[in-house]
């Protein structure tokens, strides 16, 4: 079953794609962990200024794949990667390629809220402190509220900059990780189940927040609920064991899947 | 009615009941024992070091004649004969050469000393008459300490005539309180008595008596001994001397300074742990500054950076069994490596550190890697996914969290070193050394090293000492721990 | 189509289609039984057609709120998303169904002795086509057969191609004698309410369509009824 390369995917060419300009084009892409073949000849076009949700069942690939677009799964040991994902026409696993500037371009927003244990403050300007993006206190100051702004934290944690991280609520804790990856200015947000260890209220002001940024970055959320790849989405991928098995417009996806697989998966059939 | 509760077989459930209780009982048992085991050691050695902390002084009158000490160069005076015609004078009947020596001899050398130090830091009483305490030997010293429980007063009630016939005193009269070898104290006088026959006593004198009045109740008294003057560190004659010094007042208990600010001596009365303390605290601080940074290096290498392969692998699980080596070995390596090879000095902080050092590198590298390990990857993660560079990650993040378990594993590895003795027996670091150091390089002891010492000697008042030793070292490995139960909690961060 | 995972959510689904299934056998018993009540005259028959509206109306609102549960508990997507939006359309089309056959009953009272069987027989042929219409597409739908519902779909054509003849020789029978206004009149609301039923009939089959294909049936349907812009001068 493995042995063709470039496996014909239920794609319907997304509305969508046509109407924005492509992020991310990925071809051929296969992930190895150690022996394990994770991905398997996986080709995507990624819009720019949408969300796109990966879903499928648990060990499909969806999360192995979200990492690879900021070489997360460079720190896993035993994981390789082999065709190309480019980025704004630049490929990422390119020799030259610098992760430390990648990741500043993409970042990353984890299934468990994971704030430094830091000041609120310090949690956001972090990043911009690091990539010296700031040129004066008083620059890094602007960055961090307008960050907090943007992740609609700020005025629930305005009085206490100086607090720490962690004594925020879940929910809030996951925003300010929103906060603290959008202070670096990435064009893309990677969001890997970032509701998962929510309750519905906060999740669902992670879903409005989302809504809210979709204007300005390419984003890609990794998602355990159909219902909120629905909400949320524009362009829904479904994974199924390593395969890209079906990728279109998410208000095709939900009510008219292509494939049985998808069928199956997104009205409750599996396995 | 049926018991919805009662599921399957009652016997099995108490059964199981049973052994559960059996077990917490057996666990609160091991415990108990434990404690009272560890009670028993802490309260024996506390009783024995008790006095150990105290020292007794006899108070003596001084009269520094400038004839004798010279104004300008007071260090070469003659204090130790000072002393020694001081103590005579309160004695003036002890005329016998062989008993003058006895009577100095429960000085300690060291009150001299003492004296000189005294009149050293005040000058101008010289040409004064003075009163001082010197300090007593080790055997006086004792006698003191022990309660007196071996000597036994009793008041004269009986009328007595005395009577002289050459060297021997004889006792008539009511004779029915005395005993043989018990001694009478009267007139200025010490009696033992010889013999006991038919109502007279005969007695040979400890001390000659002024006069040979009769005894009137009140008038005398009796000193009996419970053990043979064989089995005592002093004997009768010298009791007499304590006992008619103590009658005067002039016996003072003070707390005993010296011991923690003296070095080490061979009168034990003398002996102090300054030099081990010193000593010990050089040692600690070569093998902190050289394990800690190099052991923290190491973990964070293996633990964040190193790659996994074969070599990693043998360089952990050699590691691992670095830490299980006894320490002697290390003893040995040190002796080869740093003293035969590198002609490093011997029996130096300097040597004692860095083998302490080897000693407790592999402790601190495995709680180091542990702590490291402990901290959440996401948290990396997060720094990761900001563009943190893998070191950035490691030291503004990963690091700081782990510093509380770091902070433990080195103290606890530190007091083991602390309380390691073998290795630096085999560097030399077990002579007798009565000068503080003052350098690394400088010959030293350590406190554990002292206790081995001391507990080697053959002086009784030195089981004290080593007893006292012993408390001070269980003082500071229960500071170090307090010290790391501390850091913990203050660096410790919820995540 | 294999099962849910969870099982009552089959449950559900198969509940819910059983509910319609008998939902639409009342609507055809109450369709030809009206047929009959107004074909034979027959008063008791028609009164009877009158009362057993109830049951297809309360079966219609037990399938609204079964819907309605479903979607809220399940929250269904794709195909059972569909299925369930296609019961309450359906369910809504053999209501009203039902009220055009109750409607058709009613009019029996009107329809007098003297009335000309031949007029009546028009009514009877034009109910027995909707009739056939309606039970092919309760079929389809029982199959899932999307090509059967199309057929029905199509066949639509002739029943209101029947309608139209019916239309006109009715409003001649009115035009050459007045007295046969009232009755003809209400002959004329019988054939018009039996067009209707084959118009609910395609949605149904369009309904069936999408449930199949998800997407709306995108050919043009062929119309057959010109009634609305019939003259009344017809010499034709």
């Amino acid at each position: 079953m493995d042995a063709s390369p470039q496996r014909p995917v239920a794609t319907t060419s997304p509305r969508i794609l046509a109407a924005r300009e492509t992020k991310i084009v990925a071809s051929d892409v296969n992930v190895y962990y150690g022996d394990k073949h994770a991905i398997k000849h996986l080709s995507i076009d990624i819009p720019d200024r949408a969300v796109s949700a990966f879903i499928g069942p648990s060990g499909c690939g969806k999360s192995t794949f979200l990492r690879s677009i900021n070489r997360m799964n460079d720190t896993i040991d035993g994981c390789r990667v082999t065709g190309e994902i480019l980025v704004d026409g630049k490929n990422i696993y390119d020799r030259d390629l610098d992760v430390v500037q990648l990741r500043a371009r993409v970042g990353m927003v984890f299934q468990k809220p994971n704030p430094f244990p830091k000041s609120i403050f310090e949690n956001v300007a972090y990043g911009p402190r690091i990539h010296g993006i700031a040129k004066s206190k008083t620059d890094l100051e602007e960055i961090v509220v307008n960050s907090l702004k943007k992740a609609s934290l700020f005025e629930e944690v305005k009085d206490r900059l100086a607090h720490p991280g962690t004594g925020l609520s879940g929910g809030q804790q996951q925003r300010l990780c929103i906060a603290r990856a959008i202070a670096v200015n990435p064009e893309i947000i990677l969001m890997d189940e970032p509701c998962s260890a929510l309750d519905p209220i906060a999740s669902a002001r992670i879903e409005e927040l989302i809504d809210e940024i979709r204007q300005n970055y390419c984003i890609i959320i990794v998602t355990h609920s159909m219902q909120q790849a629905a909400r949320v989405s524009q362009l829904t991928a479904f994974f199924h064991l390593g395969d890209l098995v079906e990728f279109g417009d998410t208000d095709d996806m939900f009510t008219t899947p292509k494939d049985k697989r998808t069928q199956d998966y997104i009205t409750g059939r599996f396995g | 009615m049926i018991d919805k509760f009662q599921k399957g077989d009652p016997a099995r459930l108490a059964k199981r009941y049973s052994s559960e209780r059996r077990f917490q009982a057996y666990g609160a048992a091991a415990l108990a024992i434990s404690v009272l085991f560890l009670a028993y050691l802490i309260i024996d050695i506390g009783i024995k070091a008790w006095p150990s902390f105290f020292e007794h002084r006899v108070v003596l009158q001084f009269n520094l004649d400038p004839g004798k000490i010279d104004f300008t160069n007071v260090q070469k005076g003659d204090f130790t004969g000072l002393i020694k015609d001081s103590l005579r004078a309160l004695f003036p009947t002890v005329t016998d050469r062989a008993d003058k020596k006895n009577l100095t001899a429960l000085l300690s050398v060291g009150a001299a000393d003492d004296l000189r130090d005294q009149i050293v830091a005040n000058p101008s009483s010289i040409g004064t008459t003075v009163n001082a305490g010197a300090l007593l030997s080790d055997d006086a010293d004792l006698y003191f300490k022990e309660g007196f429980s071996s000597t036994i007063k009793t008041a004269g009630k009986t009328n007595l005539q005395l009577a002289q016939t050459g060297e021997e005193y004889l006792f008539s009269g009511d004779t029915s309180q005395l005993a043989v070898g018990q001694i009478v104290r009267t007139n200025g006088g010490a009696l033992r008595i010889t013999s006991l026959e038919a109502g007279i006593a005969k007695a040979e004198a400890l001390m000659v008596p002024e006069n040979l009045n009769s005894l009137i109740p009140g008038s005398w008294d009796l000193l009996s001994l419970s053990e043979t003057e064989a089995e005592r560190s002093i004997d009768d004659r010298s009791t007499v001397w304590l006992e008619a010094l103590r009658d005067k007042g002039l016996i003072e208990k003070h707390f005993a300074w010296r011991f923690f600010t003296a070095g080490d001596s061979r009168e034990p009365e003398l002996a102090g742990l300054r030099g081990a303390i010193t000593g010990s605290l050089l040692t600690l601080i070569m093998t902190l500054s050289l394990s800690v940074p190099l052991g923290i290096a190491a973990a964070v290498y293996l633990e964040e950076f190193a790659p996994k392969n074969r070599w990693t692998e043998v360089i952990e699980v050699n590691i691992n069994n670095l830490a299980a080596v006894p320490s002697i070995i290390f003893g040995l390596l040190g002796l080869a490596v740093f003293l035969n090879f590198f002609g490093l000095p011997r029996s130096a902080p300097l040597v004692g550190g860095l083998v302490l050092a080897l000693l407790v590198l592999p402790t601190i590298i495995i709680a180091s890697r542990a702590a490291l390990n402990a901290v959440p990857p996401s948290i990396k993660e997060a720094a990761l996914g900001v563009g943190a560079s893998h070191q950035q990650a490691v030291f503004h993040h990963v690091l700081p969290l782990a510093v509380p378990g770091i902070l433990t594993g080195t103290i606890l590895g530190v007091a083991r070193a602390l309380g390691e003795t073998a290795p630096l027996l085999m560097i030399g670091m077990v002579a007798f050394i009565v000068d503080v150091p003052k350098g690394f390089t400088e010959a030293a002891t350590v406190l554990p090293v002292q206790i081995y010492l001391w507990s080697d000697l053959p002086e009784v008042a030195f089981q004290s000492r080593t007893a006292a030793a012993i408390i001070v070292l269980l003082v500071i490995l229960f500071c170090l721990n307090a010290v790391a139960i501390y850091l913990r909690k203050r660096f410790e961060r919820r995540w | 189509m294999s099962d849910h995972t969870v099982k009552s959510y089959d449950d559900d689904l198969a509940n819910l289609k059983q509910l319609l299934a008998q939902m639409g056998g009342l609507a055809e018993e109450q369709l030809a039984n009206a047929i009959d009540a107004v074909t034979k005259r027959d008063i008791r028959l028609a009164d009877r057609v009158i009362a057993g509206d109830e049951k297809i109306d309360a079966l219609e609102q037990q399938i609204e709120e079964k819907s309605i549960l479903t979607i809220a508990r399940r929250q269904p997507m794709a195909q059972d998303l569909r299925q369930i939006i296609v019961a309450i359309r359906i369910s809504a089309d053999l209501e009203r169904i039902g009220d055009l056959a109750k409607n058709t009953a009613k009019r029996t009272h009107a329809i007098s002795e003297q009335m000309p069987r031949k007029l009546v027989s028009g009514l009877t042929r034009m109910g027995n086509l909707a009739l056939e219409q309606l039970k092919n597409i309760l079929d389809a739908y029982a199959q899932g057969d999307a090509d059967k519902a199309i057929q029905v779909w199509r066949s639509d054509e002739d029943i209101d191609a029947l309608y139209n003849s019916i239309f006109r020789e009715l409003l001649t029978y009115m035009m050459e004698d007045p007295r046969m206004i009232g009755p003809c009149t209400h002959l004329l609301f019988g054939t018009k309410n039996m067009e209707r039923i084959g118009d609910h009939t395609t949605n149904i089959a369009e309904n069936i369509y999408f449930l199949v294909h998800g997407k709306a049936i995108t050919e043009e349907r062929p119309k057959k009824d010109s009634t609305s812009t019939t003259n009344y001068n017809l010499n034709t």
